[in-house]
C-alpha cells in the first residue's frame, strides 16, 4: 500500500481577496488577518481529499495536526495517522518545511502540498527532488507548474498515481517578488525543481498513437532542434528542462537550469549569461532564442527568463524565437503567454506562432 | 441486466494437444521432390496435435466469447462498423474470384481487371476525382500513398521545399503519422469553439513551405467543416494540395463530393465505408483518387480498357508513377466486396444509406441530450453527421465516474463501448456512430442503457467501476496489454518461465 503525505499550508491564498497579493512574511500574515481574511486553503485540500476518496483507491495517509492536514483529513472522512507538533494558529514556513522532511523520512510515495508558489518554493530546499510532490492550488500566486488545475483534478491525479504507475516530470516552481509585485512589478523568478506525477497518455490511448512521455517528447524536440541549428548563428538557450535538453544533446551537460546559455557552432560560447552580454553578442552576429513555457501558465517570455529583455527580443524578432514545448505541456497551458514589460513588443507576438513540439512536429498555438 | 457473454474456460490450443493425435489423413507422400535448402528444413515441427471434433469445439467456444456487428449494436465512431451483407461475401468467395492467382495470364482473368476497372469508375464518381488507384491495402497505407503523391507533384513543379505538412488537432493519429513518414514536418492547427478548423490558425500555418493540408470532413466530432470552400482557398492559394481523409465517407455519400469541396486527393476506406469487414488488422482497402493533374503519378499499375483488342490490361507504362506499392493488385477480395455493395446498393440506395446514418446518429444525439451527464462539448446549435461526440465529463465530476467506466459498463449490456478519449481535444469523449443499418429499438435501447449507467454512476459507482463483468474476460489491465503482449505460443511459453 502506498503512502501518501499531506502538508496544508492554511495561510495560504489569505492575502489574494484582500489585495495583499501573497502572505510571505509574518508581518503581512498579521495584515491579512487584520483586514480578516478568511482562510481558503483547507477547503480547497477537502476538496482534494473528498476527489481523492471518491475515488475507492487504498492508501496510508500521514499528515501534520491540526489545520496542517489533520483537520481537513477527518472533515472529508479519510483516516490519517498524524505526525508532529504545531502551535495551532500560528504555523509558518518552517512548519511546511518540517514537515515535509519528516514525511521523506517516513518513505512517503508522494506529497500532496496545499498552498501556492510561496508554499512550493520551500519545498525545493526541504526536500528538493526526492519525493514527488503535487500541488493542491490554493495560493494567490500560482505560476508554478507543480499544481494540478483544480483542487478536483489534484485528486484525480493522485488517485491515479496511488492505484497505478503515472511518470513523474520535472516542474518548474517560481514564485514572484511580492514586493515588488505590490508596487505594481511583476519579477517571478525561476526558483528550481520539483518532480510531480503526471498523466500524459490517458486521453491518447486509444487511436491518437502514442505521445510518448516527457523525457522522450523532449528528447525528439532537442533531437530536431539541433538538426536545424546553423553554423556562424548564435543560439540562446534559455531556462528550463526542454531547453537543456538541447543542451544535453549536443553533449553539454553543465548547462544552466535556471539561467541563459548561449551556443554556437554546436558548442557551449557562455554560461548563465545577462542581458548586456546577449547584446553584445547580438551585435556580430544573428541570433535565435530558444525558449520554453516557464510555469504553469504558459509565459513564453518575460517570466522566469527576464535576461531576454525587451531589447533584445525586439532585435532578434518574432520569427526568431523557437518555442519548445511538450505536447502535454501544450495541452495543459493552451494558450501562450508575453509579459516583455514592452506592450508594443507583445502585441508582436500574440496571435497564432509556430511551435515545435516533437521530432518534426510543430503546432499553431494561440499566444495572448 | 438481460446480457451474458459465453465463458469457456478455454485452455489454449497447445495445452489440448495429446502427442500421437491426428485430425487428419494426408493421401500419402507427394509425387517427385522438392528441393528445399537444407538450411530451411525442420526436423520436428512444433503444431499441436488433435483430432477435427476437437479443433473445431476449440475455435467455436472461442467464437462464442467474441463480439462483433453480427452478434450486436456495434457504434464505434470513425470506424462505421456497419452490417455487412452476407451476398458481398458469397460473391466474394466464387472460385472465379477467390481461387484466381496474380501470375496468372491476363486473358485468363478479364473479369476479375473488368471488376476493378469498373470499381474504379464508381469509386471516382462519387469522390468526384479523375482517376483512383485501387491498390492502397489499408486506409493508413492510402494516406502514405497520398503523401507520396503530395511529393511527387511540388517536385515536378520543381517547389521541392514544401515540406510541412498541415493536420488538424482532431485529425485522427494516423494522418500525422503518414505525413511523418513520408518525411514531412506535421504542422497541427487547433479547432476553434465551434469544432471546425480554426481559419485564423490555418492562416497563420500557410506559407510557402505548404505541402498539404489533411482533412477529414465531417471532421472526427461528426460536424461538417462548413468553411471548406475557404479552406480549400487558404491552402490552394499558399500552393498546397488538399487531402480528403475518407474515414467519415459515410457522412456524405451522394450529397456532396470531396472533389467538388476542392479536394485535391480522395482516400477512401472501402472496409468501413462499402461494408466489407474490418477489425483486427484487415484486411482492408485504401484506394486513393486524385484530380487530372496528379494522375500520371499514381502507382503502378493501373487496369486500362485497349478498345480495339476489347480486353483489359494492366498498365506499368506510367513514366512519372511513383511506382509499386504493394504486392500484385491490392487485396482483390475486398475490392470484390465493395464493388458487390456498390451494385447492391445502386445511386439512390447510397443516398439513402447517409441519410439513414445521418438520421439515426441525429436521434441518439436528441434523445441523449435529455440525459443528465451526457453533453456535447462543440457545436450543438445544428445536426451532426453520421456520428457524435458526447462528454462525460459533468458525470465524471460529479460522481468520479470517467468515459471508460461508461464505455466498460456498456459491454455489460451486451452493447459494444463507443470510440471513447478520441478525438483528444474532447474530455472525456465518447464517440459513438451508430450507423445506418440500425432501427429505432436498438438506438433507442442504447440511449436507455446509458441512461441506466448514469444512474448506477450515482447510486453505486463501485459497481459500475468493476465492470465488465458479463462478458467472457472481465476488466483488463489495459497498460499491461500494450506493455507485455504475448502473441504467440512462443513467448506464452518464454513469459511463463520468468
Amino acid at each position: 500500500m502506498k503512502k501518501l503525505g499531506l502538508i496544508v499550508n492554511p495561510i495560504a491564498g489569505m492575502g489574494g481577496r484582500v489585495g495583499l497579493k501573497g502572505t510571505n512574511g509574518a508581518d503581512i500574515i498579521a495584515k491579512a488577518l487584520e483586514l480578516s481574511a478568511e482562510p481558503v486553503s483547507p477547503a480547497r485540500a477537502v476538496e482534494t481529499l473528498r476527489s481523492l476518496k471518491r475515488a475507492g483507491v487504498k492508501f496510508e495517509l500521514i499528515t501534520y495536526p491540526a489545520e496542517m492536514g489533520a483537520a481537513e483529513a477527518s472533515e472529508a472522512g479519510l483516516e490519517a495517522r498524524v505526525i508532529g507538533h504545531i502551535t495551532s494558529g500560528k504555523t509558518t514556513a518552517e512548519d511546511t518545511k518540517r514537515a515535509a522532511k519528516e514525511m521523506l523520512e517516513q518513505g512517503v510515495d508522494l506529497i500532496l502540498l496545499a498552498g501556492g508558489d510561496g508554499t512550493m518554493s520551500d519545498m525545493i530546499e526541504a526536500i528538493g527532488t526526492q519525493v514527488p510532490i503535487l500541488g493542491i492550488p490554493t495560493g494567490v500566486k500560482m505560476h508554478s507548474a507543480a499544481f494540478a488545475n483544480t483542487p478536483q483534478t489534484a485528486g484525480e491525479v493522485v488517485a491515479r498515481f496511488l492505484s497505478e504507475e503515472l511518470p513523474l516530470r520535472e516542474a518548474e516552481v517560481m514564485d514572484i517578488d511580492e514586493e515588488a509585485y505590490r508596487e505594481n512589478r511583476l519579477v517571478a523568478k525561476l526558483k528550481g525543481y520539483v518532480r510531480v506525477p503526471y498523466e500524459p497518455v490517458m486521453m491518447q490511448a486509444t487511436k491518437e498513437g502514442s505521445t510518448g512521455y516527457e523525457l522522450a517528447d523532449q528528447k525528439a524536440i532537442a533531437r530536431w532542434v539541433v538538426e536545424s541549428m546553423e553554423k556562424g548563428r548564435t543560439y540562446a538557450l534559455g531556462p528550463g528542462t526542454t531547453t537543456r535538453a538541447v543542451a544535453e544533446e549536443l553533449g553539454i551537460y553543465d548547462s544552466t537550469l535556471l539561467g541563459v546559455d548561449l551556443i554556437e557552432n554546436y558548442k557551449l560560447l557562455a554560461r548563465d549569461t545577462n542581458e548586456q552580454y546577449i547584446l553584445e553578442v547580438l551585435g556580430k552576429k544573428p541570433m535565435t532564442i530558444i525558449v520554453s513555457p516557464i510555469g504553469g501558465q504558459g509565459f513564453i517570455l518575460g517570466r522566469g527568463n527576464q535576461q531576454f529583455s525587451p531589447a533584445i527580443a525586439k532585435r532578434v524578432g518574432k520569427e526568431n524565437v523557437w518555442v519548445l514545448v511538450t505536447p502535454h505541456k501544450l495541452r495543459a497551458t493552451s494558450t501562450l503567454k508575453v509579459d516583455t514589460g514592452d506592450t508594443e513588443l507583445d502585441r508582436e507576438f500574440r496571435g497564432y506562432m509556430r511551435v515545435i513540439t516533437g521530432y518534426r512536429q510543430t503546432c499553431m498555438a494561440k499566444v495572448v | 441486466m438481460s446480457y451474458q457473454q459465453a465463458r469457456w474456460i478455454e485452455p489454449l490450443i497447445f495445452e489440448l494437444s495429446k502427442p500421437g493425435r491426428v485430425g487428419s489423413s494426408l493421401p500419402g507422400k507427394p509425387r517427385g521432390s522438392i528441393n528445399v535448402p537444407k538450411e530451411l528444413l525442420r526436423e520436428k515441427l512444433e503444431l499441436p496435435e488433435l483430432s477435427e471434433p476437437e479443433v473445431v469445439r476449440h475455435y467455436t467456444r472461442l467464437s462464442q466469447m467474441n463480439y462483433g456487428v453480427d452478434s450486436g449494436f456495434y457504434p464505434l465512431g470513425s470506424c462505421t462498423m456497419k452490417y455487412n451483407p452476407k451476398v458481398c461475401e458469397e460473391l466474394a468467395a466464387l472460385e472465379t474470384a477467390s481461387c484466381i492467382h496474380p501470375h496468372q495470364a491476363e486473358e485468363t482473368v478479364q473479369g476479375a481487371l473488368e471488376l476493378m476497372y469498373r470499381l474504379e469508375r464508381f469509386l471516382a464518381e462519387i469522390a468526384g476525382v479523375a482517376r483512383i488507384s485501387l491498390q492502397p491495402s489499408a486506409g493508413a497505407h492510402g494516406e502514405f500513398i497520398a503523401m507520396l503523391l503530395t511529393r511527387a507533384y511540388h517536385k515536378s513543379e520543381r517547389d521541392g521545399k514544401r515540406d510541412r505538412v498541415i493536420v488538424p488537432d482532431s485529425a485522427h493519429g494516423t494522418n500525422p503519422a503518414s505525413a511523418a513518414m513520408a518525411g514531412y514536418e506535421v504542422v497541427t492547427v487547433p479547432s476553434n469553439a465551434r469544432g471546425r478548423v480554426d481559419l485564423e490558425a490555418l492562416k497563420a500555418a500557410v506559407s510557402e513551405r505548404t505541402a498539404a493540408l489533411m482533412l477529414t470532413n465531417p471532421n472526427t466530432l461528426g460536424l461538417f467543416e462548413n468553411q471548406i470552400i475557404d479552406i480549400a482557398e487558404v491552402i490552394h492559394d499558399a500552393g498546397g494540395l488538399l487531402f480528403y481523409d475518407g474515414a467519415n465517407l459515410n457522412g456524405i455519400l451522394g450529397k456532396t463530393r470531396p472533389g467538388d469541396m476542392g479536394f485535391d486527393i480522395v482516400h477512401f476506406n472501402l472496409h468501413k465505408t462499402f461494408a466489407t469487414p474490418h477489425g483486427g488488422g484487415g484486411p482492408g482497402a485504401g484506394p486513393i483518387g486524385v484530380q487530372k493533374e496528379l494522375e500520371k503519378f499514381l502507382p503502378v499499375p493501373v487496369v486500362e480498357y485497349d478498345r480495339k483488342r476489347k480486353r483489359y490490361y494492366f498498365d506499368y507504362n506510367r513514366p512519372h508513377s511513383i511506382g509499386k506499392i504493394k504486392g500484385f493488385y491490392g487485396n482483390f477480395g475486398v475490392l470484390v466486396k465493395a464493388y458487390a455493395y456498390l451494385l447492391l446498393m445502386g445511386a439512390e440506395g447510397l443516398n439513402e444509406v447517409t441519410e439513414a446514418a445521418v438520421l439515426n446518429a441525429n436521434y441518439i444525439m436528441h434523445k441523449l441530450l435529455g440525459v443528465k451527464g451526457y453533453e456535447l462539448k462543440f457545436d450543438a446549435s445544428g445536426p451532426c453527421k453520421h456520428e457524435v461526440v458526447f462528454s462525460t465529463e459533468s458525470l465524471k465530476l460529479e460522481t468520479g465516474v470517467t468515459a471508460r467506466d461508461v464505455a466498460k459498463r456498456l459491454l455489460d449490456h451486451g452493447i459494444h463501448a463507443p470510440t471513447y478519449y478520441f478525438p483528444p481535444i474532447v474530455p472525456e469523449a465518447l464517440m459513438i456512430e451508430p450507423t445506418e443499418t440500425e432501427p429505432r429499438e436498438e438506438l433507442d435501447h442504447f440511449v436507455d442503457v446509458l441512461n441506466t449507467i448514469a444512474q448506477e454512476a450515482r447510486s453505486n459507482p463501485e459497481k459500475l467501476r468493476s465492470a465488465p463483468t458479463a462478458t467472457a474476460i472481465g476488466k483488463l489491465d489495459e497498460a499491461k496489454a500494450s506493455r507485455e503482449p504475448i502473441l504467440s505460443w512462443g513467448t506464452h511459453r518464454k513469459s511463463a518461465k520468468k
